[in-house]
């Protein structure tokens, strides 16, 4: 199911006249976990977010480039972008589960999809949920609020919603940053957990957290793609000097 | 005068300003109250009114008043609801949009006078209606219309965007992600703002005066076919309604009893307008536990 990456060619984002993300292109293998890091600002999360068109949604934004998964170029102005976003999973920096129950968050997007059978959804909502760790916190009141789980409990929740649709690629934009220590482990062993199936690109603040959970590195500034290597290469031998000095904190 | 002394002195007058206001409306409310609730009886809220004899009742206005609040109703939430969620997601924001926008502030600050007459020019007249429930319904819309766009439109607005994002993000379409993901959490603002838009269809007279008209025809209420002239449910004939009644026995009724049953008809005015207001209260805080709190 997974054997998907994605290729980004020359790709440039602009917000209006500006232009936050500067020519990049850049590779993501099939069960790897990417890590893109930076300094506040960067354009991280812009580029991110092209990845699965999410940009489109916000007014003013011009992309250009080349977005490859498979063989269908994202940017391509014929792609069904609803079609395109049930391949791309994606997580967001503050958990967002819908106003629904636990269950309905899960069946949601694949009963759209056409899964009507209810032995079906069921089973896709347990497979969800115990692939995200949390089918032993919730099967027993899968029919509350997902409001009423704790704020780690809800972004594995949204993990568990984003691989429910059966994406091959899964984008997380800061996942952990806004939980505690705790849930951060377990977000992260989720992740490495998640990787033998999936292609996972994650933004991320937290170096050490960089180091932990990816396989490669690529270090954004000002827009562009300053260097991208395997993980350990970039944390003791970068080739850049701006690398080197984020990485060692001596700026951003 | 220092900022502290100036802070006190704002105090205590905008204090003073809200007491006032509270006396002014509890005394109102009052006043209505205590001159009418005395006067209201089953049999004064159901039998028909006598022109001059005494012992009428307001049955066939308070009847008028929900069938046109139902009818002003069934126009006004449907278009209200699309062009709310047309101007929040699809429109582009541009020079249309905002003149859309400008229009729909300016109709709905129209006195409603001024629209009366607009549908008396317009329903009545040209398009040929009469004077009709029909033509009332359309009038009030003119000004519940802006209402019930801004209302869904500022629901819809306040929806957290990535609540929006998360279900693009799993590949539902917009259609999708409005009506099951936006609507659901937009819904008690918009149900709150329709019962208080209600509220004020209910208690309008000035535009119904010459659009609904002062009169019924004696209404048999044991004919339910909506074609029918003298049938409750038939849309196209005239009908007074509970506010244009009172104003109506106020300044020209012959009863010898005008004066009591003008305050009974205001007390039960009142009262409704009120309960549309504390349900609208009542129902949002309901919808939003529903929402958010567990089970
Ligand atoms: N909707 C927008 N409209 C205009 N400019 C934007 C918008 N979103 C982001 N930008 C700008 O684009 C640049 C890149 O922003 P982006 O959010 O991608 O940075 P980031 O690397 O994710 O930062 P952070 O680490 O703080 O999340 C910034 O200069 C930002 O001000
Ligand atoms: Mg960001």
């Amino acid at each position: 199911m997974a054997t998907t990456g994605m290729k980004v060619k020359d790709l440039s984002v602009f917000y209006g006249e500006k232009e936050a993300v500067k020519k990049v292109s850049l590779s993501f293998s099939p069960k790897q976990v990417t890590a893109l890091i930076g300094p506040s600002g960067c354009g991280k999360s812009t580029f991110l977010r092209s990845l699965n068109r999410m940009n489109d949604t916000i007014g003013g934004v011009k992309t250009t480039g080349e977005i490859w998964i498979d063989d269908v170029n994202v940017n391509d102005p014929s792609v069904d972008v609803v079609e395109l976003r049930q391949q791309i999973g994606m997580v967001w920096q503050r958990p967002n589960p819908f106003h629904k129950s636990i269950y309905e968050n899960i069946a949601f997007g694949p009963r759209y999809h056409g899964i009507k059978n209810k032995k079906k959804l069921d089973e896709i909502v347990e497979d969800s949920l115990r692939r995200a760790a949390l089918w032993n916190e919730t099967k027993d009141r899968l029919h509350n609020s997902a409001l009423a789980l704790s704020g780690g409990q809800q972004q594995r929740l949204c993990i568990a919603r984003s691989i429910a649709v059966k994406p091959k690629v899964i984008l997380m934009d800061e996942p952990a940053s806004a939980l505690d220590p705790v849930s951060t482990s377990k977000i992260e062993e989720l992740i490495a957990e998640l990787k033998k199936e999936y292609c996972i690109v994650i933004v991320t603040h937290n170096m050490q957290q960089a180091a932990r959970v990816s396989d490669r590195t690529a270090f954004f500034y000002m827009g562009k793609l300053i260097e991208t290597d395997d993980t350990d290469k970039m944390f003791t031998n970068p080739s850049e000097k701006e690398t080197d000095d984020y990485i060692s904190g001596r700026f951003g | 005068m220092n900022a502290k002394t100036a802070d006190k002195v704002a105090t205590v007058v905008i204090c003073l300003f809200a007491g006032i206001i509270v006396l002014v409306l509890l005394g109102l409310l009052g006043f209505i109250l205590f001159r009418g609730l005395s006067h209201i009886s089953w049999d004064f809220l159901t039998s028909a009114p006598e022109t001059i004899k005494a012992g009428g009742g307001i049955g066939p206005q308070l009847f008028n008043s929900l069938f046109l609040l139902v009818l002003t109703m069934l126009i006004t939430i449907p278009l209200g609801l699309g062009a709310g969620i047309y101007m929040s997601q699809y429109a582009k924001p541009g020079k249309v949009t905002n003149s859309i926008r400008l229009v729909v502030e300016v109709l709905s600050s129209f006195p409603s006078i001024v629209v009366g007459l607009f549908g008396l020019l317009v329903f009545v007249n040209i398009m040929g209606i009469g004077f009709s429930l029909f033509s009332g319904a359309l009038a009030l819309t003119v000004f519940n219309l802006p209402l019930m766009v801004r209302i869904t439109e500022q629901a819809m607005a306040g929806v957290p965007r990535e609540q929006k994002e998360a279900s693009l993000a799993l590949g539902l379409s917009r259609w999708k992600t409005i009506t099951s993901v936006m609507l659901p959490i937009a819904m008690p603002a918009i149900i709150t703002g329709t019962i208080l838009a209600a509220g004020r269809v209910f208690g309008e007279a000035a535009a119904l005066l010459f659009t609904a008209g002062m009169s019924s025809p004696r209404l048999d209420f044991t004919d339910w076919n909506p074609l029918s002239p003298f049938s409750p449910l038939n849309p196209f004939r005239p009908a007074e309604t509970l506010a244009v009644h009172i104003w109506k026995i106020n300044s020209e009724g012959l009863a010898p009893d005008a004066g009591e049953i003008a305050a009974g008809a205001s007390a039960v005015l009142v009262l409704t307008v009120l309960l549309f207001n504390f349900g609208a209260r009542w129902f949002g805080r309901f919808m939003h536990r529903k929402f958010t709190a567990t089970r």
